[in-house]
C-alpha cells in the first residue's frame, strides 16, 4: 500500500497523468495490474493473476523485474507509470521482461515529466518474448514545454516462434528535448515485430531514432515504422534497418517526415538488408512539408490554414 | 448566386480559360460537360480559389461579392466548397472527423446519413481512416458525403461519378440531385452526358470556352452530334476549323 509518505508524491503523479490521458481509475482499481514510480520510488507496484512485478529501487531509478506467467491471457491493460515531477532529475529504469510461451498482454506507460528543466529519463530494456507469446506496449510521454529533458530509450526484443511483439512509443506533447531511442528486435519462425514511434519536434527538439529488426527466422515479419513532425529549429534523423536473414521473411520500413517551416531538419536512413534469397524486404521514406492539396482540402471545409496544418499533424501522429 | 464575367486563365502563355461566362442560379444544378483536358477541373480551382490560380482577366462574383482576392478558407466560410475529381487521402484523419470538420452538421447522426446517402454503412467506415486502405471509389463517396454534411451554399463537385460503379451511380446522382433540394447550388463536372442530365442546364466545355449551354436533352445532343463525332479533342473551335 502507499505509505503516509509518499501520499502526496502519488498524488501529483496520478493528477499528471490523468492530464497526460492517463486512466486514473485503472490506477485505483484492484483488478489492474500496476506500477507507478517517481523517480527512484516505487509508489505502487501490484500484480494480478498471471503477472508478478518485482522492484527495486537504486539510487538513480528502478530495477523492474516483470513477468508474465505461461499461458497467461490478461483481459484489462497492465498501467506503467513512471514521472519526475521536480524541475531537476535523474529516473534511471532497468527493465526485464520475460513473457513466457502462449501468454498474452497489452501494457500502456505513461511517462510523465511537466516541469522539466533538467530531468534525464532512461530506460534499458531486456525483453523476452516467448513462443507464441503476444506482448503489446504503448507509451506515451508527456513533457512540459521547458524542453530541459533528455529521454533514452533502449530495449533488446526477443521474440520467440510465433511471438509477437508490438510497441509503439509517442511524444508529442510538450517539447520533446532530447530523444534518443534505440530499440531492436530479434524475431525467431514466424515470429513478428512491430516498432512504431511518433513524435512531434519544436523549439530546438533534437530527435534521433533506431529501429532494428532482424528476421532470422523462416516467416518472420517486421515492419518499422516513424511518423515525424518537425517545426521550429527541431532536427530528427531516423535510422530504419531491417535485416532479412531467414528465407520467407518480410520486412518493411516506413519512414514519413514532415517538415513545417524552413529551418526544421530531418533525416531519414533506411537500411534494408537480405541475407537469404527467399527473403524480402522493403521501404519508404519521404520527407517534404505538409501536402498543399491536404491543406486546401481542409480549407475547403472552413477551415483556416493553421487550423488544417494541425489536424493533418495530429492525424499523423495519432 | 455566382457569376463568372469574362473569366481567363492563361498558364505558361497557354489559354486554359478562354473568356467564359456562366451563371448559377440558388438551387440549381449547373452541369458543366467537356472532354479531357478541356478546363473543367481548371475551372473549379478558380472558382475555390485552390491551386494557386488566381484569374488573369474577369471576375468570379459570389452572393454580389468579386472573391477572386479571397483565399480558400474565405470561400468556405461564405459557403463555397469542393469535391476533388481525386481526392487526396490523410493518414489518421477518421472518416466520422472529416465529416465534421465544416462544423455544419450537429452531432453524428447527420453524419451517419450523409455516408447512407453515399451507399456507405455507417457502422463500417466512420472510424477508418481516409488513407490508403481507401479504394478509389470509397473515397469518392466519402468525398460527396462530406459535402452532403457541409450543406455549402455552392457545391463544386468535380466528377462525382469517375470511381463509381455503374449499379450505385443512381444513388450518387440522387444525393446530388437531394442537394439541390435543401437549397444548395451545384456546379456538376463530368464528361458523361447522362450524368449532366440530371442539371437543370448545362454548358459544353471545350479548350476552356463555353460552346453552347441550354436544357439537358438538347445539350446532351448536341454534345454528341459535335464533341463526341469531332476529330479534335480539345482543340479552340477557330483553330479546328483552320485544321
Ligand atoms: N501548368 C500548366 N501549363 C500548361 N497547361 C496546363 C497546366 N496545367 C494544366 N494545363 C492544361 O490545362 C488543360 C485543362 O486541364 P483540366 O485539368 O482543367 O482539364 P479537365 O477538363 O479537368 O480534364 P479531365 O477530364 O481530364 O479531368 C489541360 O489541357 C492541361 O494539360
Ligand atoms: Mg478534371
Amino acid at each position: 500500500m502507499i505509505s503516509y509518505s509518499v501520499e502526496k508524491e502519488y498524488q501529483g503523479l496520478v493528477d499528471a497523468y490523468e492530464k497526460a490521458g492517463g486512466d486514473r481509475s485503472a490506477l485505483l482499481s484492484k483488478d489492474v495490474a500496476k506500477l507507478v514510480i517517481h523517480q527512484n520510488k516505487v509508489l505502487s507496484a501490484d500484480g494480478v493473476t498471471g503477472i508478478k512485478i518485482e522492484t527495486k529501487e537504486t539510487e538513480t531509478g528502478v530495477n523492474i523485474y516483470f513477468l508474465v506467467e505461461e499461458g497467461a491471457k490478461i483481459q484489462r491493460p497492465v498501467h506503467l507509470c513512471f514521472g519526475v515531477l521536480p524541475r531537476e532529475g535523474l529516473q534511471e529504469i532497468i527493465l526485464k521482461v520475460n513473457a513466457q510461451d502462449n501468454s498474452e498482454v497489452n501494457v500502456i506507460a505513461h511517462c510523465i515529466f511537466p516541469n522539466a528543466v533538467k530531468v534525464i529519463h532512461k530506460m534499458d530494456a531486456e525483453i523476452e518474448i516467448g513462443n507464441k507469446a503476444k506482448f503489446n506496449y504503448k507509451e506515451t510521454h508527456y513533457h512540459g514545454d521547458f524542453g530541459g529533458i533528455e529521454v533514452i530509450p533502449r530495449a533488446r526484443i526477443k521474440v520467440g516462434k510465433g511471438g509477437v511483439w508490438q510497441s509503439t512509443f509517442t511524444l508529442s506533447q510538450g517539447l520533446v528535448g532530447k530523444l534518443d531511442y534505440d530499440f531492436e528486435v530479434f524475431c525467431q519462425d514466424k515470429g513478428i515485430a512491430e516498432l512504431v514511434v511518433k513524435a512531434y519536434g519544436k523549439g530546438h527538439d533534437d530527435i534521433k531514432v533506431w529501429e532494428k529488426i532482424h528476421l532470422n527466422g523462416v516467416g518472420a515479419r517486421g515492419l518499422a515504422k516513424t511518423r515525424l513532425v518537425l517545426s521550429d529549429k527541431a532536427k530528427a534523423e531516423v535510422k530504419g534497418e531491417t535485416y532479412g536473414n531467414a528465407p520467407y521473411a518480410r520486412g518493411h520500413v516506413d519512414c514519413i517526415e514532415l517538415v513545417n517551416g524552413t529551418e526544421a531538419v530531418a533525416k531519414a536512413i533506411p537500411i534494408v538488408s537480405v541475407t537469404n534469397e527467399k527473403a524480402k524486404v522493403t521501404h519508404e521514406a519521404a520527407i517534404g512539408s505538409i501536402d498543399k492539396r491536404q491543406v486546401e482540402t481542409l480549407m475547403a471545409r472552413g477551415l483556416d490554414e493553421n487550423e488544417a496544418v494541425d489536424v493533418i499533424v495530429r492525424g499523423l501522429l495519432r | 448566386m455566382l457569376e463568372v464575367e469574362n473569366l481567363q486563365l492563361r498558364l505558361n502563355g497557354k489559354l486554359i480559360i478562354n473568356d467564359l461566362n456562366l451563371h448559377v442560379n440558388k438551387g440549381e444544378i449547373y452541369g458543366i460537360l467537356g472532354e479531357n483536358g478541356t478546363g473543367k477541373t481548371t475551372l473549379a480551382h478558380l472558382i475555390m480559389g485552390t491551386n494557386n490560380y488566381k484569374p488573369t482577366a474577369g471576375r468570379i462574383i459570389f452572393e454580389g461579392q468579386d472573391i477572386a482576392d479571397l483565399s480558400v478558407s474565405q470561400r468556405a466560410k461564405k459557403g463555397i466548397s469542393l469535391a476533388w475529381q481525386e481526392p487526396v487521402r490523410i493518414e489518421g484523419l477518421r472518416v466520422g472527423d472529416y465529416l465534421k470538420l465544416s462544423g455544419n452538421n450537429f452531432g453524428i447522426e447527420p453524419v451517419k446519413h450523409c455516408l447512407g446517402m453515399v451507399g456507405l454503412e455507417p457502422a463500417q467506415y466512420l472510424n477508418r481512416d481516409i488513407d490508403n486502405t481507401l479504394s478509389g471509389g470509397e473515397r469518392k463517396r466519402i468525398e460527396l458525403a462530406s459535402l452532403l454534411a457541409m450543406r455549402p451554399k455552392l457545391a463544386i463537385l468535380d466528377e462525382p461519378d469517375s470511381g463509381i460503379d455503374i449499379i450505385s451511380l443512381p444513388l450518387i446522382l440522387n444525393g446530388i440531385v437531394g442537394m439541390s433540394k435543401q437549397g444548395s447550388s451545384v456546379l456538376l463536372i463530368t464528361h458523361n452526358e447522362k450524368v449532366a442530365e440530371i442539371a437543370h442546364r448545362v454548358s459544353v466545355l471545350c479548350a476552356g470556352k463555353i460552346l453552347m449551354t441550354g436544357a439537358p436533352a438538347e445539350t446532351s445532343l448536341w454534345f454528341k452530334n459535335n464533341c463526341r463525332a469531332c476529330v479534335h479533342i480539345n482543340v479552340p473551335v477557330e483553330e479546328a476549323e483552320k485544321l
